[in-house]
């Protein structure tokens, strides 16, 4: 259903940090998703999307009160569910920009089986998952990606269950952009923000996000500030260069699996990413071959033709 | 003489002597239950049948079973067909339809003395010495293969049996070929070509050879102006009634008996520039659902009790963050897995308290297949107003049965379903002193300041908030709007006498039932009335003004006395009222209440059998209580399976 865009406002004002900002955040501080919200803002100015027409969306956790601090649309969920939640936004409300906030838990554990399906389905949104290895909000219980033998309050001996991959199950699920990045790098956390948001489909990123409070220093491996390694996966840039061979190919799902395969830390960019028409695209297209067939009748006349056939 | 099998080849029909009375010729009123397995299409026969009989003018009501077990098995289809008006599918058959010996055997209680039982030579041997009944036996199998060319086997016999039946009661042949013919359009030609030779092949067998009697109902005089005849199911009626009411969004994950409804919508809401969304599970589907509710469209999402429960928890949040939203609850027997193909009204509770914390809700149930069209438009319209989740129970036996009814003035009742995005210079989504109207995405607000819609306690703007006061203020705000809602509810009207000794209240599917309860009663002599509650939550202002004006209630329901001996709608009556004389009425037995049923179990210790009848027209024994003693004597009449 087409929604009339507006356009009879005077000119806009430019988007500003200030403009979008709300609630000052709840977080602990150092906690690792006061960047993930400081990048959030960026791209939104930088951009200049239109004020109305961001949607902030998330479950429940400690980085799923993300919405609370943004001055937006948006909704604050039951736990796990934001995927369906924004997919019905998404797929009723083409107009939207429609972002996704949430932790580990809420994606990966309750949210599971969502993810997968919003994923396979390729329906438009924007995903952050802000992993921190631990259940924040309720105070340090093991997370689905919790590493063997971390001790939490439901694993006193430390964590026995196998993590789950995060690139394996986002790539495994279907969804068309998959990315990883660590809240401690802005600019490349800027910078996959953007090229998820430009991607049309379900497009979603592991940001590694320091629970300072349950799990502190969880991703020093991959801050070279803390002495650790932040590598960056290389990209092919089809320049018929020899190097070019060994860089990577992101619409190749085998190479994502043996990136996604490299220990703790790993690396950090785009694994996986293809142009697989999204959902809405296709639903669209059934809606207007339908109606077109039909000769784009109005709802009264369609439901009374409906009518005169139970008669 | 010993009666013979009546052969039509090489026996004649036994003198009318012999047999009880045979029904008048022309009638006003015959109840044809078919009794096979589902894959015979015994569905189909009854569809068109109703389907004629509505285009005819004439009231149908049907009543279905369908079996559990995937590929088919015992089921039937009842249907009753009037010139006058028709409420209840009938406690007896007046033609029974037989394929199989199981068929029947299981149902010829269920003929009434005098009446005629049609059954498949080929397949069954009724017992021919007991002369309460007349016999026709025809080799339905037989002459089906024998008319189709052997190469569709015994498919057809359905539309066979449709043909003879509408010789027997002298039916439009022209307009039932015609919609035959409407049936299978778009498909392959010699689909139609096969159900139409069927149909002249069970028309033209020589019926009155074993039959002396034709019937013919009463024709009645279509006044003029009045309006067409719709005939539909109940899931058919909520599906385009919310078509109607301006629902071009919602999500489901199928289960019996809600599927037809999403896949109905599945199909026609893209017709109307929206969609539908089959999610991955129940949870998913409240989900996205509420995500095009939040985007400005209505939205309906719906199960039966299992998957309601999964959507219990965004249901809440529904409630909490205020969003309007549909759900629509097909009930049947419960809990768990329960019985999936019967019928109960065991989720009433579920529906007005399901979930933690206080999370007001609004609870309709449509009482007929009708109303399920016009109940759908209710629902929205309230949802919108209050921006509140709203529940519609139906059942089993409303999503099954097929009834005719006046076409609905779709000029009049078509809503327009557009988002709302106008600007707004300021926006408070949960301002104490107004009911909660969101400004969906999109809606540019001028002062700068975004809502959030939350399930966290919030205040005004939505932002979280642990202050007691607000929690108290917004607590009641959410239940304030609901008590308004309630001066705005009819009180329902007093069918039979408005006042007197008994009143008989009743919800959903038990209408028809109830209010031909209420009808047989006053022949008896009884001072007796009946109200009927389409708003289960809030319940209508001045119920207390009907009660009082009887000597008991009777809250009639299917489902279970509880604990403390009251169904689910009298337990919160009586906790409205404080009203000791209500009294309550319930069974679990998965099949929808005969008319005497009620009557015998509000009146116990007397019977009311149908006028007319004798008293030793055999009926199942009935269900009186849930004890385990009494258990056993349940007849089982459907099957059982898992589903
Ligand atoms: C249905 C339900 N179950 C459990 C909870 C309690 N709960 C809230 S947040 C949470 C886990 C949060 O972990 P994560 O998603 O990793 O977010 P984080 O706090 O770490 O950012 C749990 C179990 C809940 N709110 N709802
Ligand atoms: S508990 Fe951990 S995740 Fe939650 S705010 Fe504090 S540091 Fe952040
Ligand atoms: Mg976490």
């Amino acid at each position: 259903m087409s929604t009339d865009t507006l356009t009879a406002e005077p000119p806009r004002e430019k988007l500003t940090k200030k403009a979008i900002t709300a609630d000052h955040p709840t977080w602990c501080p150092g906690c690792g998703d006061f960047a993930v919200l400081a990048c959030y803002y960026k791209v939104l100015e930088k951009r200049q999307i239109e004020h109305e027409k961001i949607v902030t969306l998330a479950g429940i956790g400690c980085s799923s009160r993300f919405p609370y601090f943004v001055n937006g649309h948006g909704a604050h969920f039951i736990h796990g569910r934001a995927v369906p939640l924004a997919s019905g936004i998404s797929l009723a409300r083409p107009d939207l920009h429609v972002f996704l906030f949430g932790g580990d838990g809420d994606g990966f554990s309750i949210g599971g089986n969502h993810l997968d399906h919003g994923a396979r389905k390729n329906i438009n949104m924007t995903y952050v998952i802000m992993d921190n290895f631990v259940y924040g909000l309720t105070k340090k219980q093991t997370s689905p990606t919790s590493p063997i033998g971390f001790k939490s309050k439901t694993d006193p001996q430390g964590a026995i269950d196998q993590p789950v991959n995060a690139m394996k199950k986002l790539v495994a699920s279907g969804a068309t952009f998959v990315a990883r990045t660590h809240a401690s790098q802005v600019n490349h956390m800027i910078q996959m923000i953007e090229r998820a948001m430009d991607h049309p489909g379900f497009s979603v990123i592991e940001c590694l996000s320091e629970c300072v409070e349950f799990f502190p220093g969880a991703f020093d491996n991959a801050n070279p500030r803390k002495g650790g390694a932040f590598e960056v996966i290389e990209e092919k840039k089809y320049d018929n260069t020899p190097e070019d061979e060994a860089r990577h190919d992101v619409t190749d799902e085998l190479a994502a699996y043996k990136l996604a395969q490299i220990p703790f830390p790993g690396v950090f960019g785009v694994f996986y990413q293809n142009d697989r028409p999204t959902k809405n695209a296709l639903e669209k297209k059934w809606i207007d071959s339908t109606r077109e067939k039909l000769g784009q009748p109005t709802d009264l006349a369609l439901l009374q033709k409906t009518f005169d056939r139970m008669k | 003489m010993n009666p013979t099998p009546n052969l039509p080849e090489n026996n004649p029909p036994a003198p009318a002597s012999e047999r009880a009375d045979l029904r008048p010729e022309s009638i006003n009123d015959a109840v044809i239950r078919l009794a096979g397995n589902s894959q015979d299409g015994i569905q189909s026969a009854g569809a068109f049948l109703a389907r004629l009989a509505g285009r005819s003018d004439q009231d149908v009501m049907t009543y279905m079973t369908i079996p559990a077990t995937i590929s088919g098995g015992p089921s039937i289809f009842q249907v009753r067909i009037g010139t006058g008006e028709v409420l209840s599918a009938g406690d007896e058959a007046d033609f029974l339809v037989a394929f199989y010996q199981h068929s029947y055997q299981d149902h010829i209680d269920f003929l009434k003395e005098g009446g005629v039982l049609l059954y498949d030579s080929d397949n069954v041997e009724p017992n021919l010495d007991d002369k309460r009944f007349v016999y026709v036996g025809v080799p339905i199998t037989g002459l089906t293969v024998e008319a189709l060319g052997g190469t569709a086997k015994d498919k057809g016999k359905n539309i066979f049996v449709l043909g003879l039946i509408s010789k027997i009661f002298q039916l439009d042949v022209e307009k039932m070929k015609k919609l035959i013919g409407e049936k299978f359009a778009g498909k392959d030609a010699s689909i139609a070509n096969t159900a139409l030779m069927a149909f002249q092949a069970g028309y033209g067998y020589p019926v009155g050879k074993v039959l002396s009697h034709q019937y013919q109902f009463e024709h009645v005089a279509k006044k003029p102006g009045a309006p067409a005849q719709i005939t539909m199911d109940g899931n058919q009626a909520l599906a385009y009634g919310l078509i109607a009411g301006g629902v071009r969004y919602g999500a489901g994950y199928p289960i019996t008996p809600w599927s037809s409804v999403m896949e109905i919508l599945r199909s026609e809401l893209p017709k109307y520039g929206g969609l539908f969304v089959q999610a991955e599970d129940e949870l998913g589907a409240v989900s996205i659902a509420l995500g095009f509710s939040y985007s400005g469209n209505l939205a309906i999402t719906g199960s039966a009790g299992p998957g309601i429960s999964l959507k219990t928890e965004a249901i809440g949040w529904a409630s909490m963050a205020e969003i309007p939203l549909l759900i629509i609850n097909v009930q049947r027997g419960g809990p768990s897995t329960g019985l999936p193909t019967n019928v109960e009204q065991s989720d009433l509770f579920q529906a007005i308290y399901g979930g933690h914390g206080d999370s007001p809700r609004v609870v309709l149930a449509a009482k007929t297949v009708e109303d399920c069209f016009y109940i759908a438009i209710e629902a929205a319209r309230i949802a919108r107003k209050y921006s509140t989740p709203v529940f519609i129970l139906s059942d089993t036996s409303l999503a099954t049965r097929i009834e005719a009814f006046d076409e609905p003035k779709l000029t009049e009742l078509m809503q327009d379903p557009k988002p709302d995005l106008t600007p707004l210079d300021t926006h408070k989504p949960y301002a104490l002193d107004k009911i909660t109207r969101h400004a969906p995405p999109g809606t540019p607000i001028r002062d700068g300041k975004y809502p959030l819609i939350s399930g966290l306690e919030h205040d005004e703007f939505g932002h979280p908030t642990g202050s007691p006061k607000l929690h108290m203020a917004m607590t009641a705000k959410r239940r304030n709007k609901l008590r308004q809602l309630a001066e705005e509810i009819p009180v329902p009207e007093v069918f039979g006498d408005a006042e007197g000794d008994t009143l008989l209240v009743g919800w959903g599917s038990t209408y028809g039932p109830i209010h031909d309860a209420v009808k047989r009663a006053l022949e008896h002599g009884e001072k007796i009335g009946a109200i009927h509650l389409r708003h289960l939550h809030p319940l209508p202002n001045g119920l207390e003004k009907i009660f009082a004006k009887f000597k008991r209630i009777v809250v009639v329901e299917m489902n279970d006395q509880g604990v403390y001996g009251f169904g689910q709608l009298a337990t919160i009556l009586r906790a409205r009222y404080c009203e000791p004389k209500i009294q309550s009425v319930t069974k679990t037995d998965g099949l929808t209440f005969r008319v005497r049923e009620i009557l015998e179990d509000v009146f116990q210790g007397r019977t009311f059998a149908e006028k007319k009848i004798t008293k030793h027209a055999a009926h199942a024994p009935e269900h009186i209580d849930t004890a385990p003693e009494n258990v056993d004597s349940v007849k089982e009449v459907v099957p059982q399976g898992v589903g």
